[in-house]
């Protein structure tokens, strides 16, 4: 009874201390990001008028079309006009989906002009990433702190964790209000590159080059995670994106091109 | 559902104990095989999800390790999809199909004991795998190269078993259709058949059609594994995504052998506790068979991420979401036959209910998923897991649940508890809600699915999730006592158990006789 109640206290607490109840897709920092939230909401507030509308119809015929309250069964049991209605209606709220559904895959799907391009390679399991113009390339996995208090048995609190599994040791650097092109390939099986404020998905394929641009309007740091399962360690190697103005980066790029070449002379 | 025990001595020949079960030829015998097995899979299958739910009760491993939550994760799919949803509707199929055209048996007996007869070694020989030193699968059940090409002595296991389930649901397709085809009794046209009947005819035509395909590339897998062929590996001139094509191929229409009867059993149950005839009959047969022929040319919305040329998004995009037009056709005729019916709510029809409420959320998560733009970022998440057991735990399986309770009465002639079965309901209904309602929203946020451990700010629905996991199987034991406790009793229950039930079952006996009509009956 004692080990119950402390197990219930701890497992309140954790909620009321974390009540972190995030309950929809975040809004983006890139045009594409936003097209994807904007398209999602207005697909989604679709079906939430259809479901009031044929939910509606479905209570209330169940709250007063039952025996309990003497209904008796009419004998209809067929009208094509009714039918012929109820595929056409349909058939144009999903012409009216389609069309600005249609008109953000063309744009997203449209890599040209890129100021400059990020090759993504995926490994199991960490990321490399060559910068394509600027000579700087380099590996990233999970950080040292997530990594130790992920492994069964592990004494750490994950809740101390700075970032919990979605920290990394050496972030990618991009700069804002710059088309970047995202090349991504992997070097063993499959992977995916994903950070949702940036834009959709992308698998990362062996023998395959995929495209993807992002276009970051706000500096920040942003997170995401491999989704295509890679085998065991799938869940531990994130992304870490970290969006500065155009200036700075130029400076980390100087920077970086630099150690490599002293890395180079060692 | 072994009722007939007695009965049966008196008249036939038979082996008894054991012998009986493994030589029977009779639809009743096998149906009932298929379901009891059924039912032990969903168990298994339900306590690898269990592991699963209690590993992600909160952050950081607890109970396993990555490698074991992924097999895991791969057999609970598998377990469910070959062992539990396609063998119950067999099952029904077997039970019911008969019945329900006026037959004395199926029309292939001897067949249809070899289809069930293959499952259980097909299923030991996919279990044992777990206890290979290097583990079970642990690629997904989607089994994707490269990453199933490393897995360790599991494979060929797997593949064989694969091989063995396709060969016993195509075996069973032949049989449904030869049934369906030629042993009608006479004057039941094929727009005069039960509907239940319509979808599973339709079913059987899918099965027929995409299992080859699965076995295709599978086989495939297998020689790129062991006999140095390159079809799906790079290195070698091959394509790792032609696999998710030849896969989703199969894989789409295999979505919807797991709902198409699950219509029909619906479409059987509304009209009889609404007390009014289905309406739309023909509407219903035609959008039945829309959707099977829509699911050959949408497979690729599966895989909207590999990078395929906009021409073929856009294409995908689009057939996809005309789906929704001969499903929403089917949703608006069940309301319709509910509308101005004489409604009473037993435990089939409140399973029917719920299957109509939730399957419809689980389809507007569908209509979601189609378009390509926002896939791209619900793909792989939480979003997508919470959107296909929408679809086939209150879809599927309370369909199942929902025939058990409407025709328990009918093939042992004795009636199930009504308050338990409803308590049985609310259960279920409430938990399934608790476990799958929160993946939307950590999905939505980001979760990716097939991890063993997530970010903290995942913890809390998560671990609303694995309360509801638990609660759901705690609820199924009831289900398994329910059974118990009706199949106990004497026999009391009427030929027509439902005051709204039609077909040619009801007209027989309860529990029905060993070769359901010995003589045609007439249908006007």
């Amino acid at each position: 009874m004692n080990r119950l109640s402390v197990f219930l206290v701890t497992m309140l607490s954790s909620l009321t201390t974390m009540a972190d109840w995030e309950v929809n897709m975040p809004r983006g920092v890139t045009p594409t990001a936003n097209a994807a939230y904007d398209l999602h909401m207005l697909i989604f507030y679709i079906t939430v008028v259809i479901g009031i509308v044929v939910f509606g119809v479905m209570f209330y015929s169940i709250f007063h079309h039952r025996k309990s309250k003497g209904a008796k069964p009419a004998s209809f049991h067929e009208s094509t006009t009714v039918e012929i209605i109820w595929t056409v209606i349909p058939f144009v709220i999903l012409v009216g989906m389609a069309i600005p559904a249609t008109k953000t895959l063309i744009m997203m799907e449209d890599t040209r002009n890129s100021e400059i391009t990020l090759k993504v390679t995926g490994y199991q399991w960490m990321w490399k990433y060559d910068y394509v113009e600027d000579d700087v390339a380099f590996f990233s996995k999970l950080d040292s702190d997530s990594n130790e208090a992920r492994q069964l048995g592990s004494k750490k609190d994950v809740n101390k964790v700075d970032n919990y599994l979605l920290n990394v040791d050496n972030e990618v650097v991009l700069p804002t209000d710059t088309k970047i092109r995202i090349l991504l390939t992997a070097s063993d099986v499959i992977h995916a590159w994903w950070v949702p404020e940036l834009t959709g998905k992308k698998d990362a394929i062996p023998g395959y080059v995929n495209e993807l641009w992002i276009d970051i309007k706000k500096p920040g740091v942003y997170r995401g995670q491999c989704t295509e399962l890679c085998g065991k360690d799938h869940g531990f190697m994130p992304i870490v994106v970290r969006a500065v103005p155009k200036q700075e980066y130029t400076k980390w790029v100087s920077l970086n091109q630099k150690n490599r070449v002293a890395d180079k002379s060692k | 559902m072994s009722a007939n025990i007695d009965h049966l001595k008196e008249e036939h020949h038979q082996p008894s104990g054991l012998m009986r079960w493994i030589t029977t030829t009779n639809h009743k015998d096998i149906g009932s095989l298929y379901l009891w097995f059924s039912l032990l899979m969903f168990f298994v299958g339900g306590l690898m999800a269990l592991i699963i739910r209690a590993e992600l009760f909160q952050p950081g491993l607890q109970f396993v390790v990555p490698g074991f939550f992924n097999q895991m994760t791969t057999m609970h799919a598998l377990i469910m999809i070959f062992g539990a949803v396609m063998p119950a509707f067999v099952g029904l199929a077997n039970w019911q199909l008969p019945m329900m055209i006026g037959a004395p048996d199926m029309a292939l007996p001897r067949l249809n004991n070899w289809s069930f007869w293959i499952l259980p070694f097909a299923f030991t020989m996919l279990l044992s795998t777990l206890f290979f030193e290097s583990g079970g699968p642990a690629a997904g059940w989607t089994l994707y190269p490269p990453l199933s090409l490393q897995g360790g002595n599991s494979m060929p296991f797997v593949i064989f078993s694969l091989h063995l389930l396709g060969a016993s649901s195509i075996l069973g397709a032949i049989n449904v259709i030869a049934t369906i085809l030629n042993m009608r009794a006479p004057g039941m046209t094929l727009m005069k058949m039960p509907i239940f009947v319509w979808t599973w005819l339709i079913t059987a035509f899918l099965l027929i059609a995409s299992m080859p395909v699965l076995a295709g590339a599978i086989t495939m897998l297998l020689t790129d594994r062991f006999y140095g062929t390159s079809f799906f590996t790079a290195a070698g001139g091959g394509d790792p995504v032609l696999f998710q094509h030849i896969f989703w191929f199969f894989g789409h229409p295999e979505v919807y052998i797991l709902i198409l009867p699950a219509f029909g059993i619906v479409s059987t149950i509304i009209p009889a506790f609404s007390r009014k005839k289905l309406f739309g009959y023909d509407s219903m047969v035609y959008a039945t068979a829309s959707i099977a022929l829509l699911s050959f040319i949408v497979w690729a919305h599966h895989m909207f991420t590999v990078g395929m040329p906009l021409a073929g998004e856009i294409f995908f995009m689009f057939t996809t979401m005309l789906i929704a037009v001969p499903t929403g056709v089917k949703v608006f005729n069940w309301v319709a036959t509910m509308w101005k019916g004489s409604m009473t709510f037993e435990t089939p029809m409140l399973f029917a209910l719920a299957f109509i409420i939730l399957f419809t959320i689980g389809g507007f998560s569908g209509l979601m998923l189609a378009i390509t733009p926002a896939d791209f970022q619900y793909h792989d998440t939480y979003f997508v897991v919470a959107h296909f057991h929408y679809v086939l735990v209150p879809g599927a399986v309370f369909a199942i649940i929902a025939a058990v309770y409407y025709w328990l009465p009918k093939w042992t002639g004795k009636m199930y508890n009504e308050t338990l079965g409803k308590v049985h309901f609310w259960m279920t209904t409430i938990f399934v809600n608790i476990t799958f309602f929160p993946m939307h929203f950590v999905g939505l946020a980001g979760m990716p699915r097939r991890i063993p451990d997530y970010a903290v700010q995942f913890t809390d629905f998560n671990m609303i999730a694995s309360v509801g996991a638990f609660g759901f199987g705690l609820s199924q034991l009831l289900f398994v006592y329910i059974l118990f406790l009706t199949l106990k009793q004497p026999v009391t229950a009427e030929d027509k158990s439902w005051e709204g039930a039609e077909g040619l079952e009801w007209t027989l006996p309860s529990p029905a006789p060993y070769h359901s009509f010995d003589t045609p009956p007439k249908v006007e």
